[in-house]
């Protein structure tokens, strides 16, 4: 593995190694560039993973203080973790589920097909389907998506099974097992899914994608490419002419560091990358970096989500098995006549004891609470996850007062739903209710959403640089040689898992920023 | 868990306390002297920071706010076992815990002439639970239970749930796909 100096102004650095850092930073290494990713978590491998909960949650979860602040019940229940992601090499890739679901055509033009929506800062993506199709495609074969490029699907669950029966009862046509980034046969060095559960908890056979298992190590064997983990970003420095010229960290000891730049990418996810535009701010920017605009850090979007349980009069063990076991795709569309605009899709979810205790109606107690517990043998689960509205209200900013250990202001993340997510949302409930219901469910639990694992959309894509942060390609519309690579350059959510469209947007952003060092432009 | 055996505690040597507490048909779990005996199950507990008393209520407590009967209340003891210890060195704790049950027990004679953990119906322990659900202890309590109860490996079977798997290699071949009732 290379190592690169300090003050090698010659490098990329790539900020953060989950879907976008890590592809991004593997591709520019490919391409020959100079990669120096600085990752704020520890590094651990498969045999290092834990499967257990809250073993696993204590080893993976990024659970550095975050303040919360609006309506939404996770400020009330969790008001110190709105999001459950990681700080690890590979990021959040070690913890998600695996849906790989390319966005349809239309949610690349929001602002168009659903209209002015009341308090929704919707605007159309700078880019199309069509333009992101071909990295889709790219993306779709190196993380080797299931029912693309000849893959075959995984076998269905027992929680899949019960699922499906119902789905078909309800009239519902699109039901698989999904299109995951898990093994379903050995593909590119790694095996196939062992169903050992506790995808969640970072994937033990490897048969998962994640930029720590598929992405970094091809990357570290170019030599071009250094993985520099605990090492926590807290500054992006700039020249008198507004160009990056690199960052300030936080060492394993500690210890601060200047890493010198030829170029920044920001890619820690939609909490940390606007908090550190935010706390880059200078005389030049007083607001933060590239937030002329004043959009950095607004319309944060999580997805609307939510969960169903369903418990049976008969074992169903959901835990065992992949966590994300299957899809129905028949919701995902755009019908206003649902009384929403946007669509949403159906996934099986399991949650083991432990959590299922904790999420399933957090700050409950009581027998109506246990007998559900009780049932969990019986219990099937499903999560819902649909197209949120962008509200520029709602938003990451610097807290007033709290402080994280090296005294940086930590981030707010202050969030309200919109009643199309609400309307969407009391639909998805109905839904997954009576899909339940259809295959014996004696009883249903329409749970309320979990702390955000899709963090979206607060450095936003734009066509116009009053409009959002970010260009097409990531670029700040600001500074040349600054870039974002993660969920955070999301114009609008779509009803999709995001992480395929990360790791798609980071090939094409790898390509763009190649060609701008080639030219010289930046 | 200690396991102070309770053929060493003659009646004799238990006083006024223990007889209210038999009166009170909570002769499950005795206090002893400093200690906290379960007959039926046959384990005892040595309270050190907070009174023995207290350690009761608190296992009743527990079950009330998670109450599963197929768990015995030795997972309920355990799971709340760790306030005693850290009572012993945190007079902030020591306070809120012992202060909270002197106000539930205090609502407990206010309207059934006994402690909470000698009301016999767990409805009316609820009602009780109701009138301190948004202070300090309940909060405290039920936070922590989520994890100190449904953490313990032990109780997991009782549920059903395996726990690991991945040294047993997952369930590819262990059943992931095994459902027939549908």
């Amino acid at each position: 593995m290379a190592t690169f100096a300090l003050n090698d102004d010659s490098v990329v650095v790539v900020v953060g190694s989950g879907a976008g850092g890590g592809t991004l930073a593997t591709d520019l290494a490919l391409k020959g560039i100079k990669v120096v990713c600085l990752e704020a978590g520890k590094r651990y491998e498969a045999e290092d993973f834990i499967n257990d909960e809250w073993e696993s949650f204590a080893q993976l979860a990024w659970t550095d203080q975050r303040m919360t602040s609006g309506s939404w019940r996770v400020a009330r229940d969790f008001a110190q973790l709105p999001a459950w992601i990681v700080k690890a090499v590979g990021g959040s890739t070690t913890h998600w589920a695996g849906a790989s679901l390319r966005f349809q055509e239309h949610e690349f033009k929001a602002r168009t097909t659903y209209g002015n929506v009341a308090g929704a800062n919707l605007i159309d993506w700078p880019l199309t389907l069509a333009d992101l199709a071909p990295y889709y495609d790219r993306a779709e074969d190196r993380m080797g998506v299931t029912r693309t490029h000849g893959i075959p699907g995984l076998p269905g669950s027992n929680n899949f099974k019960v699922f499906e029966a119902g789905a078909k009862k309800i009239g519902y046509k699109d039901v698989h097992t999904g299109r995951m980034a898990i093994n379903s046969q050995p593909r590119q060095g790694r095996g196939a899914c062992q169903q050992i559960g506790f995808c969640f908890q970072g994937c033990k056979s490897g048969a998962k994608w994640s930029t720590l298992n598929a992405e970094l190590p091809r990357g570290e064997a170019t030599g071009k490419l250094e993985v520099r983990p605990q090492s926590h970003v807290f500054k992006i420095e700039h020249d008198q002419k507004g160009k990056v010229t690199g960052v300030l960290y936080y060492d394993k000891d500690g210890k601060e560091q200047r890493q010198k730049a030829r170029a920044v990418a920001v890619a820690g996810n939609s909490i940390e990358s606007p908090r550190l535009l935010l706390n880059s701010h200078s005389a030049m920017f007083p607001n933060g970096l590239a937030n002329s605009s004043g959009q950095v850090g607004r319309n944060y979007m999580r997805h609307m989500t939510g969960s169903v349980y369903a418990v049976f009069d008969k074992p169903v063990k959901m835990w065992r098995g992949t966590t994300m076991a299957g899809i129905i795709q028949d919701e995902a569309h755009h019908d206003t006549k649902r009384g929403f605009v946007a669509g949403y899709e159906l996934e099986t979810l399991s949650l083991g004891l432990p959590f299922m205790a904790a999420f399933l109606d957090p700050g409950a107690w009581g027998r109506e609470f246990t007998t559900a517990l009780d049932s969990y043998e019986n219990m099937a689960g499903m999560w819902i996850v649909g197209e949120d509205m962008p509200q520029e209200k709602n938003r990451i900013t610097l807290h007033a007062s709290a402080k994280d250990k090296y005294g940086i202001p930590v981030a707010n993340v202050h969030f309200d739903d919109h009643p199309n997510d609400i309307a969407m949302r009391a639909h998805a409930y109905r839904q997954g209710s009576a899909i339940y219901e259809a295959a014996g469910a004696t009883r249903s639990f329409p749970t309320t959403p979990y702390p955000s694992t899709h963090n979206l959309g607060t450095n936003r894509m734009s066509d116009k640089a009053r409009d959002g942060v970010v260009n097409k390609y990531g670029q700040t519309h600001d500074i040349k040689n600054l870039f974002v690579s993660d969920g955070s350059q999301f114009t609008t959510g779509a009803a999709e898992n995001p992480t395929l469209t990360i790791v798609a947007l980071a090939i094409r952003q790898a390509e763009y920023i190649a060609d701008q060092m080639a030219k010289n432009v930046i | 868990m200690d396991t102070t055996n309770q053929e060493e505690h003659r009646p004799d040597d238990l006083g006024r306390r223990h007889f209210l507490l038999s009166a009170s048909a909570i002769a499950a779990m005795a206090v002893s002297g400093n200690a906290l005996i379960h007959t039926s199950e046959a384990w005892g507990l040595e309270a050190t920071g907070l009174k023995p008393e207290t350690m009761r209520t608190l296992v009743k407590m527990a079950r009330d706010i998670f109450p599963h009967d197929k768990i015995a209340d030795k997972f309920y003891a355990l799971a709340v076992k760790t306030y005693d210890e850290k009572a012993a060195k945190d007079a902030k704790l020591k306070s809120l815990i012992e202060s909270g049950v002197a106000e539930l027990d205090g609502f407990a004679r206010e309207k059934y002439k006994t402690v909470y953990a000698g009301v016999g119906w767990e409805r009316d322990r609820v009602n009780l639970l109701r009138r301190i659900q948004t202070g300090g202890l309940f909060k405290k309590l039920r936070g922590d239970l989520v994890v100190s109860l449904y953490n313990q490996k032990e109780v997991w079977p009782a549920f059903g749930y395996e726990g690991e798997s991945a040294s047993k290699g997952g369930y590819v071949n262990r059943g992931f796909s095994d459902i027939t009732w549908l």
